[in-house]
Formats: C-alpha cells, structure tokens, sequence
C-alpha cells in the first residue's frame, strides 16, 4: 500500500512540475518594433486564450546559425522561429525545420478555403509558415533631390541626376538584380543571367559606376539612420523601415515603390521537439497564422498579411489613426512593378556570387 | 651674497624653507655651512626634514625659501644634471637593464668622454671597491653588498666633489653594513670627497662621521661632532635621541653658575650642570647616561645627593650588566655596569641608593 | 638522528614505513588537495577553451557527411575515372538511387546538397528538387536508373556532377583549407581560386597589417597616458584612471556607434571643420566606412589594453632611477631614452600582444565603421559562421588565424623575448 501511495505521490508532483513547464514558451523574433507588433497581434491574445507564457528573444539575425549548434548539442529551447523565407528553406535542407502541412496544422480562411490556397504560392517551403509580405525598395531625402523627385529604381545609378551617397546592403542579393535591370536586362531575365559568369561580371560592373557613391549596410536600423542623419541621398530598406521614418518620425524622407523586392517573414517549428512542446507551438501557430490575426498586425506595422484572405481586413494604425492599407507592399497601387525574390536561385548561387561580390567590394 | 657668503664653506644652507602643501613647513630655517673635505651626517627621525634637504641640495626638490650654495655658487636654479653631485640612493638604483660597467660609464658617456679613458676610469672605480671583476654582470647577479660598492663606485667614477647618500646600508644586514662603514669613510677620506650622508641609525652617525647634525620637526637640533653629541647634548630631543638615556622630571630649586640644584617630582634632590635652564622655579628634564650611575657608594663624592633604587630587572648581556629599577617615580630607570671580576649582580626587588657626578647630570629643556 | 645514523637499511618514519613512501604519500595528499581546489577552473579551462579550439580544429578537415549520405554511390565511384570525361556506369546511378532513398527518408539529401553547393554551384538545388521524385523509386524493382536519374535532373548527367562528388568523398579533407587560402581542391588537385573570387588572403594580409597600425598607435597613444598614471600623485591618476576605465562602462556597440556619430560627413567633425571654414562644405572629409574608420575606432576602443600593462610596468620603476641618472649629468632626454624607456618596454610589449592579438579577432567594429576596405577576416568567419553555414571553413579560417598568432607570437618570443613580457 505504502509504495504505491508515494508513487503516486510522485506522479501527482511530476505533472504539476511538467505543468509548470507546460505553460512557458519561446518565440524568437527580430526584435524593435516588429517583435512588438507580434506581441500585440498575437502573443498577448494567446496568452490570454490560453494561459501560456511567452518568452521573446531577440535572436532572428543569427537564427540559422544558433539552431544548428543547438542541434549538434542536442538541446533545442527554442519553440517558435521567426525567419526570412531564405533561412527557413536553408533551415528545412538542413534539416532543422519541422515539415508543416498546412491542411492539418494551418487554420482554414473564414470562408473555408484551405491554408494552402489561401497562402498559395508563398509557401514557398515544407517548413515555412508565412507571415507577412515585406518589400526591399529605396527610400530618399525629398529635401536633397531637387525638383524632380526619383520615379524609378534607377535613379539610384545615376549620378548625374541624384549626387550623393546612397546606402545599399553589404551582399550581393537584390543589388545584383537591380544592377542587371537599369543596365537594359529585362525583368523575366535577370536570374538567367545572373546564372552566368558573364551576367555576374555585367552586374558587378554596373554597380561599380556608383561603387565610390555607395554606404554600405549590414544592419536594418542603417539605412533610415542615414538618411534622417542626411549621410546618403537615398537607400534601400524594409518597407516597414521606411514607413516609421516618414510617418512616425516625419523625417523628409519618401518612398521609391518601383522594382521593389517582394520577400517573406514567417514561422518555422524547430525539428527535434518533444511532442508536448511540438503540439504547443503547433496550437500557437494555428492561433497567430489565421486570417484575424494576420490582419490585426498590419495595424502595428506597414507589412503585408500573408494570407489572401486578410487583406481585405486591415484597418487602422492602432497609434496613428491613419489607413494602412496603402502602406501595404501588397496594396495594387503600390505593387504595379514589383520584383519577386527568386529562392531557389540565391540557395544556389549565394556562396559562389557572395565570394565574388565580397572580392569585387574589396578591390 | 658676498658679505654673507663663509669663505671655508663648500656648501651652505641659508635660512631655508621648505613646504610641500603649503600649510605646513618641513624644513623650517635651515642653516648649515660645511667646509671642503668634511663627512657630515644628517640623523633624526623619519620625517625630520633631512632626507628633504639632501634632495634639496641634489637639486630633485627646489627650496620654498632661502638660498643654497654650493662652492660659494647659489644653486637654486641649476637643474640636477649641471650640479656635478654624485649620490647614492637607498635602494641602489643600479641600472637593471646595464651591465655594471655600462651602470658606471653612464656618467662619463654623457659627460661625452672618449671610449678608452672610459673604460680606464670604470675599471679604476670598480677596482676601487674591490669589484674589478664583476664589470659584465647585470645588478640582478649580484648580491647586496656588492651592488651597493657598485653603486658607489658609479657615484664616484666622475669624480665628483660632493657626494650624497641617502640611506645607503639601509638594506644590508649588520655585519656587512658594519664593513661597509668602514668603507666608505675610507674612501671618502682618501679621495678627499665631502659627503653628505642621511641616516636614521644613530650608530652609523657616530662611527663615520666628522660631525652630524641632528634633526627634528624640521630643524637641526644640534650640529657637532659625534662625542660632543653623545657626552654633551644639547636639548633633552638630543639626549633621548642619541644612545640610551635617563630622563627625570623636576624643578630647578637654585642655581650657581655651573651648577644648579634640581627638586625631582618626588621630592628628593639632586645636582646637575644647567644646560637649557636659567633661573630658579622652571621645569626642567635631568638627563643621565646609564653607563655613568654609580651605586657603589665608595666611588661617589662624601658629600653627593643620592637617590633610593628598587631593582626591577636583571639583564645579562654578556659584555655588561643592565639593571631596570623604579627612580623617582620611572619605572624604566636603566643601568649599565662592565661585566668586571668585581661586578655586583644585583637581585630583583633589592633596594639601594644610586648617585652620579654632578657634571654627568644635564638639565634640559621640559 | 641517532636512530637513522644507526640503521644501514633506507630511512624509516616514526611508524616503521620507509620515510620515502611516507613523504610521497603525504605529497601526494597535497597534490590531491591542490588539484581539488584548482578543479572548477580546470574544467571550465577545458570546456570553454581547450574542447572549442579542438572541435574547431577537427570541424576545419572534417568531411564525413559524403560518406555517410552516399556510401555506396562512393563506393561505386572508385572504380570510375574522372578524367575520362564519361559518364558513370549503372552501377554508380544504381548505388545512387538507393542511397537516396535512404537518404531522402532519413532527409539528409538537402543537408549534402548544401554542402556541396559550397564546392560546386547548382547542387543544393539538384538535390532538393531530386529528392521527392527519387525518394519515390523502389531499387530493387524500377531500375535500370541511369536515364531515369538523368531524366528527373539533367545535372545528373554530367560527368563534372560525378567527380565533384568523388573529389569530396574522403571523410577527411584538406578542401577547407585550401579555400581559406584563395584555392580549391578539384579533381587535378589544389588549384588557384578563379581571381574574381580570391579575396581571403586579401583580407588576412590587411588584417594583420591594420592590426599592427592600431597597436603602433595604440603604443603612441597610450604612452604618455600611462606615464603621467604612473607618475601623478595618486589622488590624481586614481581620477585619471576611472577616465582611461570609463570607456569600459558602455557597451561596445554604443561606443563604436557614437565614432559614426562623430565621423560621418554630417558628423561632428566634419561640420565642425565646415564651421571653421577649414573644409569646403563640398569637399568634407570621408573618414568613416574605410579603414581609417577602422583604425580610429579600434584605437580608442583597445586603448586601455595598452594603457593597463604599461602604466603597471611603469609603476614599478622607482623615481631613483631617473634621479641617479640625472645626478650624474644626464639631461632629461637623455635620462629618458636611456633609462626610463627601456624599462618600460616590457609593459609595452605586453599591451601590444595584448592589442595586436585583440585587434587580429575583432569583427563588430570594422563590420559597423570599416566600410569595404576596414574589415578583417574575422567578418568573413562571423558570415561563414551565421550566414553561408560554411562551418568547416569559417573553421579553417580560424585555425589558421590562431597559428598566424602563434607564428607571431613566436617570432616576438625570438626577437624580444617574451620573459621582457610584464604585465605589472
């Protein structure tokens, strides 16, 4: 009789200590206004549904890297991932992602149109959950630019007409593309030629016109810093970037929709959780991936819900009274000539034109 | 200058002053004049001023007031290196990153001599101090004693006329320091050098100097040779200062001329050459050296004021004997008596009475 | 004494044992009481440093994913030779399908195709787009495979496709190596990297030489500092020494951010020089985002570095010196340069391996204020570790930074001397 009682005893001990355990989780994010967004939009009403408390860390930039290592030691604490759809297709290669079908684990639209039509082609991996649409494209100081105000995106090669330093990021992503498009390559072709030695050289080249022009950026925090400091004439950025810097800051700043690089945010499950800690980052996504909430974060900041379904939900900033779905980089008005991120080409080509670019910035 | 400057002086402190903070003077109206040749010491206490005034006269601090002469030259304003004053430090200061002969052909290399009357003159130094052979070492190698002569040597090699020295055996154990003492009087005296030599030990002072000045609170309270120091004290700081000394307080109840009555607190009365006192009624500290009390009544005058003794403590010290007794009221009473075949070993708790020569009994300052 | 004078035997302690057992087992219970003590830090010792730079020096040549993923295709592939220009046998494609299989079950493909896309452009993607359709084969019924495999991806049937594979098979590889050096390993053996991508030596080269200019300034910087800490009244350099530590209170990012401040054309030296009329407001100094921005940044940022040794080296040699020297007819140049500087450079060169060896490893200031030209190979490990996930060569390029270090250090210890090493 006695045995069995403290066994009891300690299974009785043993849920109330995994309890315990059971209502924390770890979502890791970008940090800044974005991870605050998140938390309004989704972290705040979860826990309030479900009683579970979110611990944010701030650890996107380097995600892909410290996933890896905690996998080679075997001790994953992280339950829900916020990537950039290329870390999160490197991420499923590598293994390190949990395969998600969104069938099963994603929230079906108000109307019943499953997750997969309702994201369509921004799945663009097993293990991604998309989240928003942001766009890369270029901000500039409307006060440094004379009368005629940049219209195109290759307003940023030429000198002549915009003197001044202009900010581009330290990589070769989307500064390739947009090298090859103002140099006469079309649209549809870029990332044919850009496959080829000759098209990387034709690309470098045209950048090399405006190489002693150009600060180069490795943070997002760069770009809106240097224009509002007047260090450069115009910049690429995130979208959302751009949007505090004119409407929250009202900085003398504007923005370029043209050619801009439509790219994804999302979730992914880490692989290798226990089934407990699966099954809750599984009813977290299920929860902050349906067509509500995806709208509600548009509210906090100027990027575009994922789902289909959602668009036509976005409403107002929650501080700022204004309309955002013209800030949206999926609003029409903004998306007539826009520019989609090839991933499958950059998972290729990102390590032998990366080493090109690096010694072409070196020389 | 030329009316006040003394003409067997070589060097010569003026009325000088010196203060760090501005507050407070730590040497306070210096005058001392020293003839060519002389070995003079400055002893006092730590934080008497002396080591001040050497640094004064090295040219390291400079006088808040008053002049210093040297050669009958004011030096106020040579800086250090144009004095021309070799020095020894306390602690060596051997270059550590020079051989020994690159320590000593420093001094010649910035006087900018040739190459060989260099190496002539370090070997001659080097030999001087008996330390011919030890030119290559680096002062790490070598031990104390022997960096110490090479310090000397390296303070002498440019022949200079005066010389310092700070503390300089201050480092080494007794019986080295005692040969080392002996030393450097003798090379002081056979090369003719002045020498300006600081100590804190009393019986380095005594045995190797000509005179020594004895400093306190910033002064020199008394300036003589070495005997006159030790038998003739001038102040009861001197007395206490300088060997082992008695000291009892009283009141001066007479005097005449050379002699004078003292009332000790006690009541009892004794005699005693009046040294600092003057007229009858002022307090008065009565010094006596221990070697000089007598407690074998044959050996005092008839007619002699004695004093009551209680032995408190016997001491065996080989050469002598040391007797702690309570005397008007000190407790801490001392006497020394030669280890003679008719010695009397005195008990703890006898009483006797103990007297002394009038004339070994000074009255001093309270 | 007159026990042991009697015996002729060994030396025997009070209790009969002899006296060389008992003393070393007394030792020895010193020695075990001593490691105890010394223990926490051993194996923090060990884990945190010793464990690291061996993992990291194993990961430079480690290559065992292609074996593992593909063994019977490696296998297979011996017998083929590369140079021949064909393409394999069905035995290579019929090993290779079922490897795949596996390995598509097992989701290692896409793992080997990333790996192999550092050696061979195209072959991440190859492999994840191969991977649903082979996974779906059956080996042992659905062959023969060469035109279906070559059918599914048509990289298959390439004869480079094959040896690029065989050329990375071994479990150990110099491969990594060789690409921290600006070459490669192919199928003819280690040649040059095509120039348009050579940049590592570059970048170790400039590395090594802004390091040595940032100490060289950090020594002339920090000199004289350290020489009046060392020779002020305490009261003084205590308050001067909370001024060289402050820098030490704010985070690293927060100081190098505030050099951009200073820095920038708009900065506030710049607009100070254009207040003056020093400089044309057209013409303002660019002295951010190259390697001057570098060198200032890095100076001020390892500026106590240098400063701590020195001033405690400095401490240390007493005014005697100076005074002897001076007593003895030296000027003040003279007692200087003679006297006084040579025993200061023992401190001097303790900061500077201090400095040069930090200066080597920093990667977040030259990322922030280096530009394209200020930045260190250290910023290419940093991307490599979080960006390309090229681990093994993020490795290779660390290890051979550590023996450039210890080369140096070497070098220093045969010039210098490191026993003239002091840090107080």
């Amino acid at each position: 009789m006695k045995p069995t009682k403290t066994m009891l005893t300690a299974a009785v001990l043993a849920t109330a200590a995994g309890g315990v355990s059971a209502e924390e989780m770890t979502i890791v994010s970008w940090g800044g206004a974005y991870s605050k967004s998140q938390l309004k939009a989704y972290h705040e009403p979860y826990s309030e549904k479900t009683g579970v408390t979110i611990l944010n860390d701030d650890s996107s930039a380097e995600a892909v890297a410290k996933l890896r290592a905690m996998n080679e030691a075997g001790n994953i604490t992280w339950d829900v991932v916020d990537v950039v759809a290329a870390d999160a297709i490197r991420l499923c290669d590598e293994g390190l992602a949990m395969e998600i079908d969104p069938d099963t684990m994603l929230a079906p639209a108000p109307d019943g149109t499953s997750a997969a039509d309702d994201f369509g082609d921004l799945l663009v991996s097993d293990c991604f959950i998309p989240q928003i649409v942001y766009s890369t494209t270029f901000g500039y100081r409307t006060d440094l630019v004379g009368d005629t105000p940049p219209t195109d995106i290759c307003a940023v090669f030429d000198l002549e007409a915009y003197p001044g330093k202009r900010s581009l990021e330290k990589r070769p992503i989307n500064n390739m593309e947009w090298a090859l498009l103002c140099d006469g390559v079309a649209k549809e072709d870029v990332y044919d030629v850009l496959a080829t030695p000759e098209g990387q050289e034709q690309a470098l080249a045209k950048l090399d016109t405006i190489k002693d022009s150009v600060v180069w950026w490795s943070a997002g925090a760069d770009t809106p810093q240097l224009l509002a400091d007047g260090e450069v004439v115009m910049g690429s950025t995130y979208n959302g970037r751009l949007f505090s810097v004119i409407e929250e800051q009202k900085q003398p700043v504007a923005m370029l929709w043209d050619a801009q690089v439509f790219d994804l945010d999302g979730w992914i499950i880490p692989a290798g959780l226990s089934d407990e800690r699966k099954a809750r980052a599984l009813d977290y996504i299920m929860f902050a991936t349906d067509t509500q909430r995806l709208a509600d974060q548009a509210k906090y900041i100027s990027y575009g819900p994922a789902r289909a379904s959602s668009a036509p939900l976005v409403g107002q900033h929650a501080e700022l009274g204004i309309d955002m779905a013209p800030h949206m980089p999926t609003d029409p008005e903004n998306a007539k000539n826009t520019f989609l991120y090839n991933y499958e080409f950059w998972a290729d080509y990102r390590d032998d034109i990366d080493a090109k670019f690096q010694a072409w910035l070196a020389q | 200058m030329t009316e006040t400057k003394n003409d067997a002086a070589f060097v010569e402190f003026q009325r000088v002053q010196k203060s760090y903070d501005g507050e407070n003077l730590v040497v306070k109206d210096l005058n001392l004049a020293m003839p060519k040749g002389e070995f003079l010491t400055m002893l006092g206490p730590s934080g008497s001023g002396k080591t001040t005034c050497l640094m004064m006269l090295a040219g390291f601090e400079t006088a808040t007031h008053g002049e210093i002469l040297l050669d009958g030259r004011p030096i106020n304003n040579i800086p250090p290196h144009k004095r021309g004053i070799g020095m020894v430090f306390q602690n060596y200061a051997l270059f550590p990153h020079m051989t020994v002969a690159e320590n000593l052909s420093f001094p010649l290399e910035v006087r900018k001599l040739g190459k060989s009357e260099r190496e002539a003159k370090v070997q001659r130094a080097l030999d001087m101090v008996q330390m011919g052979a030890f030119g290559g070492r680096r002062p790490a190698q070598l031990s104390g004693g022997q960096q110490q002569r090479i310090a000397l040597a390296r303070a002498l090699v440019f022949e200079p006329e005066l010389v310092l020295m700070d503390e300089p055996l201050g480092a080494l154990d007794k019986q080295l320091r005692e040969h080392m003492q002996f030393e450097i009087t003798r090379l002081a005296h056979e090369l003719g050098i002045t020498t300006v030599y600081v100590t804190h030990d009393q019986t380095e002072a005594l045995t190797m100097s000509d005179r020594v000045a004895v400093f306190d609170d910033g002064r020199i309270q008394q300036l003589a040779p070495p005997d006159q120091l030790y038998e003739e004290p001038e102040n009861s700081f001197v007395a206490q200062f300088i060997g082992e000394n008695n000291t009892l307080e009283g009141t001066v109840k007479s005097i005449d001329g050379d002699a004078c009555l003292i009332a000790l607190d006690d009541g009892s009365e004794i005699d005693a050459v009046p040294i600092n006192v003057s007229q009858p009624g002022e307090r008065t500290k009565v010094s006596i050296r221990p070697e000089r009390v007598e407690f074998n009544k044959d050996r005092l005058h008839a007619d002699a004021h004695t004093l009551k003794a209680t032995v408190k403590e016997f001491i065996y010290m080989g050469d002598v004997f040391r007797f702690r007794m309570s005397v008007a009221g000190n407790d801490e009473f001392i006497v020394k008596t030669r280890n003679a075949p008719d010695a009397v070993r005195l008990k703890p708790g006898q009483e006797i009475e103990i007297g002394w020569l009038a004339k070994d009994c000074r009255a001093l300052d309270a | 004494m007159t026990d042991a004078s009697e015996n002729t035997g060994p030396m025997l302690a009070a209790d009969g044992t002899p006296l060389k057992q008992s003393l070393a087992r007394s030792l020895r219970r010193q020695k075990l009481r001593a490691l105890m003590l010394v223990a926490p830090l051993l194996l923090f010792v060990m884990f945190s440093f010793i464990v690291p730079i061996a993992s990291m020096l194993f990961r430079s040549v480690e290559n065992s994913i292609v074996q593992e993923t593909l063994p019977l295709t490696v296998e297979a592939l011996q017998n083929w030779d590369e140079s021949s220009g064909e393409l394999p046998d069905e035995a290579v494609y019929d090993a290779f399908v079922r490897d795949m299989v596996v390995a598509v079950d097992n989701k290692t493909h896409t793992r080997l195709g990333s790996r192999l896309n550092y050696e061979e452009t195209g072959m991440s993607s190859m492999f994840r787009r191969s991977g649903r359709k082979m996974g779906k084969l059956d080996p042992e019924t659905d062959g023969p495979f060469k035109d279906q495999v070559i059918e599914i991806h048509d990289g298959w049937g390439e004869p480079k496709t094959w040896a690029v594979i065989k050329t990375h098979s071994p479990a150990v590889t110099n491969g990594y190596f060789l690409n921290a050096v600006d070459m490669r390993r192919t199928p003819e053996g280690a040649q040059a990297q095509p120039e348009d991508k050579q940049i590592l030596i570059k970048l170790f080269g400039r590395t090594l030489f802004m390091s040595l200019v940032i100490t060289a300034s950090c020594i002339l910087l920090a000199y004289p500092v350290s020489y009046l800490l060392a020779t002020l009244p305490m009261r003084v350099s205590n308050l001067l020494m909370i001024l060289v530590l402050l820098p030490f209170w704010t985070s690293l990012l927060v100081r190098t951010s505030a050099w951009k401040v200073m820095l920038q054309q708009q900065g506030v030296i710049n607009e100070t020089l254009v207040w003056l009329g020093l400089v044309a407001d057209d013409a303002r100094l660019v002295i951010i985002n190259n390697q001057f921005g570098t060198i200032i940044a890095m100076t001020h940022i390892l500026l106590p570095f240098m400063i701590l040794p020195m001033y405690s080296v400095m401490q240390t040699i007493p005014e005697s010196y100076t005074r002897a020297a001076k007593s003895m007819g030296a000027t003040n140049w003279t007692t200087f340069w003679r006297i006084y500087f040579p025993q200061s450079i023992p401190g001097i060169g303790a900061g500077s391996i201090l400095v040069f060896i930090l200066a080597i490893g920093y990667y977040i200031t030259p990322e922030i204020v280096g530009g394209t030209k200020g930045v260190f190979i250290s910023n290419r490990i940093a991307y490599h570790i979080s960006s390309s996930l090229n681990w093994g060569l993020a490795a290779a390029l660390g290890t051979i930074l550590l023996a450039v270090v210890l080369l140096l250090y070497w070098v220093y210890d045969k010039i210098v001397g490191i026993d003239n090493v002091k840090l107080g």
